[in-house]
């Protein structure tokens, strides 16, 4: 019987901890299969970050180390100074890259490190338990946001791949979201394109997603994929911000 | 010799850091025990600088020069003014009488007043006047002969510099008459 | 003549590169910028690699990340940029790491001022960071040694999979004296089968971690670790005995404030007035078992210092209640003079006759 569905080379046999309608695990999916699908698992070394993607280490099937929270940019950094042949990448979360992270992440992408990061947006701190990200939306209730994220003591939520756009070294810039199939497709292809940024060596890549978080948001799975795409994309609006001219 | 202890201070510009590096060096050369401290932080710019530097025929213990200097070399008058103290008795203040009006104040120690800037100027570069200033230090303590001084200078400038040398040397010779 | 005159920053750089590190991760801070400067200057002679990081935290995960490949890395800073370090520092430590941390220390507390300084003795010594861990502390008092220790740290970093840390004050670090660069000896190292290089598809995947979300998978880590401190201890610990015949009271200095106190020591001999010097070269481990050597003559022991008496804990320990100990120290920036240090002493030997 011919095989139409099978486990990724990129991906390790372990049980994901995740959440039920979690979509980090769809995303780690998209990632294992790019790095096999470009031959590039033997040299990958992946970052993990402190978030609910903490254990990623766990689950990619390739050499992983564990960063300090915010941090990845700078270990990857370390990394690929080293091992300029190697294909680094930090998949991170928004408390993570968007809060304690920022300094690490702008000027990882402002040195042009050939690294790629894999951003993960649920718009809330899944694994401390719901406190409010700067990329929680205006009127959303989180534990530390009890009335809901107000714009006059909290700010407005933070849009990092417009801000990454501005940096010239940040050569590859895409916003997607995984709440539906077309979404997923295209998530996978940006994954992919901002490998190939860094197998070219052009500069860093990144690429924000869109993700869901049933537990925290207090919704259902169901409900929650609506409630992105009703909430989320259009204040994160999707598509890509930078990408290396053709040609070049 | 037994120590040499030698504070070298001055504007930032008159070359006092090179100076003492310049001697260090050359103590190394003649295989003695040596150490270079500078004053370091916002001073370094522009305003008074100075080094300590220890030449000896045994391990230099404290690098820093407190009351006990044997010798002040200064180019500016604030330098006198702080520095004069630091002498131990009978040490040598060599003075750079072309910036410096004002006589040593102490009768405990041998003051030396070399015009270092209307030398350097006479031999038509105003920067060598610490190398007069040191040639006269070194006529009077004899702690390294001058030729070893060259061979330090040699080496610091490097080949591309080599055509400053009898410039230097001309400048330490003449410093080194002045107390003759 | 094997000898070169450098300044203490630039000394260390060389020392590293000599010990085979070719990657610098950095950020400028006063007063050791001569040695970020040094290696941006030499290191891409190499095919090495520096770089100006953003800050001192992302400096020392860079260091975490470039550590993990096994690659011989260095950082350096002062004194606030240290403790800026230290949640890398415990990263290190606890992941197992090994690297070599400068810390060309300055006045403190908060931004402080840039002159020499030894207030950093408890940050270096009882760990800045969270967590049940250790390290190293070199001190060196001279070039010469600051140089030998930091190529020795390389190998000792390496050997115990542990951060090593170097630590000179303002003084070392901008101070010239000639150096020599010897051959290290050459230690047994083990295999790095530890780093993250890329499986190549031929091995496990390596995890470089210090995540253990199980109580009694930590402990057993912690207790592994312990292990490997306890081994440091034993082996590692270094110390300078001075004068210590027949010495009166015995004084307890580092680095370059044991400069200064050699002279005192001196200056007192040629008063007549035997004193002696315990100088720890290794701050952890302290050198607690070169205070069963103190002869029977000593009267007391004087802690001295650049700063308000952070080490005259570990005298104390090491002592343990057997004679008066007493402090002199300077801080902030201020240097002792060896006849304060003098004056200190009679007063003890007037005292305790």
């Amino acid at each position: 019987m011919a095989v139409v569905f099978d486990r990724t080379q990129g991906l390790a046999e372990k049980q994901f901890h995740y959440c039920p309608g979690c979509t980090h695990g769809i995303i780690h999916r998209l990632v294992g299969e790019v790095l096999e699908e470009l031959g590039v698992l033997g040299d990958a070394i992946g970052v993990a970050p402190v978030g609910c993607s903490v254990l990623a280490y766990d689950y990619f099937n390739c050499d992983m180390h564990e960063a300090a929270h915010g941090r990845a940019p700078a270990v990857a950094t370390g990394i690929k100074r080293v091992l300029p042949e190697g294909v680094v990448f930090t998949y991170q979360g928004d408390g993570d890259l968007a809060s304690i992270g920022t300094a690490e992440i702008i000027h990882a992408a402002h040195r042009g490190e050939k690294i790629t990061t894999i951003f993960v947006n649920n718009a809330i701190y899944g694994m401390t338990g719901g406190q409010m990200a700067p990329t929680t939306l205006i009127g959303q209730k989180a534990t530390t946001a009890p009335y809901g994220r107000d714009a006059v003591d909290t700010g407005m939520p933070l849009r990092m791949s417009e801000m990454l756009a501005t940096i010239d070294g940040a050569v590859f810039v895409e916003r997607t979201t995984v709440h539906n199939v077309a979404g997923i497709r295209k998530t996978k292809k940006a994954i992919k394109k901002a490998f190939e940024v860094q197998l070219a060596g052009l500069g860093f890549g990144i690429v924000e997603i869109l993700s869901t978080c049933p537990t925290n948001w207090g919704i259902t799975p169901v409900e929650s994929l609506k409630w992105l795409e009703e909430n989320m994309i259009p204040y994160y609006p999707l598509g890509n911000f930078r990408t290396p001219e053709e040609g070049k | 010799m037994a120590t040499e202890k030698i504070i070298m201070a001055g504007f930032g510009g008159q070359g006092v850091m090179s100076m003492g590096q310049l001697l260090t060096y050359a103590g190394m050369i003649e295989n003695k025990q040596v150490s270079w401290l500078p004053s370091y932080g916002p001073e370094m710019r522009g305003g008074t600088a100075n080094c300590a530097v220890i030449v000896s025929d045994s391990p230099v213990g404290s690098p820093i020069i407190t009351g006990d200097a044997t010798a002040a070399i200064v180019m500016n008058l604030p330098s006198l003014i702080k520095f004069e103290e630091n002498l131990k008795p009978e040490g040598k203040l060599v003075i750079n009488s072309s910036l410096i009006e004002k006589k040593a104040e102490r009768k405990d120690i041998n003051a030396y007043y070399v015009p270092a800037n209307e030398i350097a100027n006479e031999l038509g570069n105003s920067k060598v006047a610490n190398m007069v200033m040191l040639g006269a230090y070194l006529e009077l303590t004899k702690i390294v002969p001058i030729e070893t001084v060259i061979d330090a200078l040699k080496k610091v400038f490097g080949p591309s510099k080599q055509d400053l040398v009898p410039l230097n040397k001309e400048a330490l010779e003449r410093g080194a008459n002045c107390v003759k | 003549m094997d000898k070169v005159l450098m300044k203490g920053n630039e000394a260390i750089g060389a020392a590293a590169i000599k010990a085979g590190c070719k990657h610098f991760f950095g950020y400028p801070i006063t007063p050791q910028n001569e040695l970020p400067e040094f290696m941006s200057r030499e290191l891409p002679k190499i095919d090495g690699v520096f770089v100006q990081a953003e800050s001192e935290v992302a400096a020392i995960n860079m260091i975490y990340g470039a550590a993990g490949t096994g690659a011989r890395v260095m950082t350096s800073s002062s004194s606030p940029g240290i403790a800026l370090k230290q949640e890398g520092i415990s990263y290190l430590a606890g992941a197992e790491l090994p690297c070599v941390i400068v810390n060309i220390s300055r006045g403190g507390p908060g931004l402080g001022g840039i002159q020499p300084s030894q207030a950093d003795y408890y940050q270096s010594t009882r760990g800045g960071g969270n967590g049940d861990y250790r390290h190293l502390v070199y001190a060196p008092a001279t070039l010469q040694e600051a140089v030998d220790l930091t190529i020795e740290a390389f190998d000792i970093a390496d050997y115990y999979r542990n951060p090593v840390i170097v630590l000179g004050d303002g003084m070392i670090g901008q101070m010239m004296e000639p150096v020599e660069f010897k051959e290290p000896k050459k230690r047994d190292l083990p295999d790095k089968d530890w780093t993250t290089t890329g499986t190549k598809r031929n091995r496990k995947p390596n995890i470089i971690n210090s995540l253990a979300l199980d109580p009694a998978e930590l402990e057993k880590h912690n207790i592994k670790l312990d292990k490997k401190y306890k081994t440091i201890e034993e082996k590692e610990v270094r110390h300078e005995m001075y004068k210590m015949d027949n010495a009166e009271v015995v004084l307890v200095a580092y680095g370059t404030t044991s400069r200064i106190v050699k002279n005192a020591i001196d200056a007192l001999e040629e008063e007549g007035i035997s004193v002696g010097l315990i100088r720890p070269i290794t701050l952890w481990p302290f050198p607690y078992k070169a205070f069963a050597e103190i002869p029977n003559t000593c009267k007391a022991l004087l802690s001295v210092e650049m700063s308000m008496g952070q080490m005259i804990d570990d005298v104390k320990i090491a002592n343990e209640g057997k004679l008066p100990v007493h402090f002199y120290g300077r801080s902030g920036g201020m240097i002792p003079t060896p006849e304060a240090i003098m004056e200190k002493v009679k007063e003890i030997w007037g005292g305790a006759k």
